[in-house]
């Protein structure tokens, strides 16, 4: 029977369920083993297996570069970064090593590594415990970049990653852990990466947001005058370009919501297909709905900085006017 | 060719203070009786203002604090060892380390109420920002020892950090690059036995911490971080050896006897007993317990320290409040960089409201 469940309890129990289909999955981390992870995600998961569940040293570098050793000799490395804002400490291993080991062997070796991390703003965390990185990642060619709104797809996301064949970097939304239960599909449910998902359709208006920003997006669209459509990319490479094109060729406008800052943020990329492949479309110009270029706040100004329903509408009625 | 030894090393362990209060007599650093009892004002302010902390985190008025409980010998000791024109460079528990270097307590809670204000202690005071990555500010600490170095200046920096941070590079880094540029550095390891839920075993093979300071070349000692006169020693003498440009390595062995954050549950990871077992080692503690032998504390006095205490803290917890709500959030605009950057001045518009966010 079908249960609802919380975003990280559905992410707690694909591991399970990954880690007893695959023996040669490895799940580790900093407070992954006894303390179940700091959001507890991996919960009891160390009782079950314990010779595949490790407490590891709070070692960025170290742990996202053992896994390429991991990898290279045939382990399934799903090691999990306690913020993604510590991803950083690791990123000269993912952008160096982990991304390119295909390529740099021709494809004798892979690198079938999953790297979860908790991701984006709204719990009011400590200093780096916020950012939303995810265009610094899909800048890394040789990655896939997943960012999951919802628990189901939260299953679907991570069952599919764990199995890709290639590196995934698997950013779960801290705010949206506990915000909400949902009914996960019975059985082996998984969701293809490069699938975006038409959470509403409509007529008038497209809006992309991922992460929290979809909900965000949703809550704002029933504040405007217009039938908009909300498009959930669900991953961030492989983007699902197709859908978001045939939405734009239906209604001729389009906003783009992300937390991370403006420039050079995902928004930036998505405008450029739009431009390269549906310009005649648009009846106005695509707006941007983001955070802004400033180092992301402590609490006290985040509110302030994470785009709200109030601007999202705004920018929605900016794409509708003119 | 035989084989042959062609390294030794070893690390030393130092208390001063034990832990039935009473001393040695041949490391005692013979501290003023002023000096004693800032030591332990400091101390008691910095457990109070813990329990303050985590009341007011409990009724939604903090964010994420990180307790230095347990800790306030290694950090006080340290610190006071610090002259003025050292630099001190810290992570995210020295809450101890800066009330002994006067940064008053309204700027630590404004941190933790998520405002920018309470890091920005003033450049005259050389107190480095808290650091939240761990162990990245070692790098940090190190840099600064470098530029005493080149600056050809008598003075020292000192850097915190924990157990865990050791795994980082950046703490390797640092010590290497400290002992290869001469540094003005002293690295201080307070090893509290946990980096959140895992223990100091699980951390690292290595038998001490100190003995981290052998691969980079410098020097390693180890003190019992709970001894406030045995750190402080330590310490002086280190902060002595780094302003000629030998940089140490302290390991202050110690406990973290509260939560890693307010969002922690240590039972999930630890034993009663074990934190049973250090309330019997506790630093403040055994401190009252000398300063009484010594004669320089009585029940009044201790009365009249914990009565200040209670002042200054409602004082400034009222400052801290009144801070919180003239936050204006425009300001995360204003310090992003120096000079106006067009870009960023139409961002500031939009946010005002000033034009339509284009
Ligand atoms: C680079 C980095 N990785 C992970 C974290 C999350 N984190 C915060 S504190 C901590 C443990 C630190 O342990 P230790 O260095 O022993 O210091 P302590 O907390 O015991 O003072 C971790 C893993 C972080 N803040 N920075």
């Amino acid at each position: 029977m079908a249960d609802k469940q919380r975003l990280v309890e559905a992410v707690r129990n694909t591991l399970f369920e990954e880690m007893q289909r695959d023996e040669g999955v490895v799940v580790y981390g900093q407070d992954v083993g006894r303390n179940g992870g700091v959001f507890r995600a991996t919960q009891g998961l160390i009782d079950e297996y314990p010779n595949r569940v490790y407490d590891a040293p709070v070692a960025e570098a170290g742990i996202v570069g053992l896994g390429v050793g991991l990898a290279a000799y045939g382990f399934t490395p799903v090691p999990e970064i306690e913020f993604s804002g510590f991803m950083l400490q690791a990123f000269h291993q993912i952008q160096q090593h982990v991304a390119r080991l295909r390529s740099r062997t021709r494809g004798e070796l892979n690198c079938p590594m999953t790297i979860r991390a908790p991701y984006g703003g709204g719990i009011h965390a400590l200093e780096h415990h916020s950012e939303s990185f995810e265009a610094g990642y899909a800048h890394t060619p040789g990655l896939k970049v997943v960012v999951p709104s919802t628990p189901a797809d939260a299953k679907g996301l991570l069952t599919t990653a764990i199995r890709d064949p290639d590196p995934v970097v698997f950013f779960e939304p801290t705010r949206l852990y506990r915000a909400f239960r949902e009914e996960i599909p019975d059985g082996d449910h998984t969701v293809p990466l490069g699938e975006a998902d038409v959470v509403q359709e409509g007529e008038d208006v497209t809006v992309v947001a991922w992460g929290a920003m979809r909900h965000r997006a949703l809550d704002a669209a029933e504040d405007v005058d217009a039938s908009v459509e909300v498009i959930d990319p669900r991953s961030i490479v492989p983007f699902d370009t197709e859908t978001v094109l045939e939405s734009i060729r239906k209604t001729g406008r389009c906003v783009v919501v992300h937390e991370a800052p403006k420039t050079g943020g995902m928004a930036a990329e998505i405008i450029a297909r739009i431009n390269d492949r549906a310009l005649y479309y648009l009846e106005t110009p695509v707006q941007r709905v983001t955070g802004y270029d400033v180092p992301y706040p402590l609490f006290a100004r985040e509110d302030e900085y994470v785009p709200d329903e109030d601007r999202i509408r705004r920018g929605i009625e900016r794409a509708l006017s003119g | 060719m035989p084989r042959e030894t062609v390294f030794e090393h070893s690390i030393d362990h130092v208390e001063v203070l034990a832990p039935d209060g009473s001393v040695d007599s041949e490391l005692d650093p013979e501290l003023s009786e002023d000096d004693l009892l800032e030591m332990y004002w400091t101390m008691k302010r910095s457990r109070r203002l813990d329990e303050r902390a985590i009341a007011l985190q409990r009724r939604g008025e903090l964010g994420t604090y990180a307790p230095a409980t347990g800790q306030e010998a290694a950090q006080v000791g340290s610190a006071h060892a610090l002259a003025d024109e050292d630099w001190m460079v810290t992570s995210f528990r020295e809450s101890p380390a800066y009330l002994a270097r006067e940064t008053p307590p309204h700027m630590l809670l404004w941190y933790a109420m998520g405002m920018e204000e309470g890091a920005a202690t003033p450049r005259e005071s050389r107190n480095m920002p808290p650091s939240i990555p761990v162990g990245s500010q070692a790098l940090h600490g190190a840099g600064l020892g470098w530029a005493q170095e080149i600056a050809d200046e008598s003075a020292a920096s000192l850097v915190y950090f924990g157990d865990g941070a050791t795994s980082e590079g950046d703490v390797y880094e640092a010590t290497n690059l400290a002992g290869v540029f001469d540094a003005h550095t002293v690295f201080l390891c307070q090893n509290n036995q946990y980096a959140i839920s895992v223990p100091r075993a699980q951390q690292t093979r290595a038998e001490t911490l100190a003995q981290k300071a052998v691969a980079a070349g410098i020097e390693g000692v180890q003190v019992d971080g709970n001894d406030v006169l045995g750190t402080y020693a330590v310490v002086r003498d280190a902060l002595e050896s780094a302003r000629d440009g030998n940089p140490v390595f302290v390991e202050a062995l110690t406990y973290r006897r509260s939560l890693h954050t307010t969002s922690d549950d240590p039972s999930v990871y630890r034993k009663e007993e074990e934190e049973d077992e250090w309330e019997t080692r506790d630093p403040i503690a055994r401190f009252e317990t000398y300063l009484r032998d010594r004669g320089v504390l009585d029940d009044d006095r201790i009365s009249d320290v914990e009565a200040s205490v209670e002042d200054e803290l409602r004082e400034e917890i009222r400052l801290a409040n009144e801070g919180r709500e003239a936050v204006d959030p425009e300001e995360m605009f204003d310090y992003v960089f120096e000079a106006k950057f067009p870009e960023l001045e139409r961002q500031r518009a939009a946010f005002r409201g000033e034009n339509d966010g284009r």
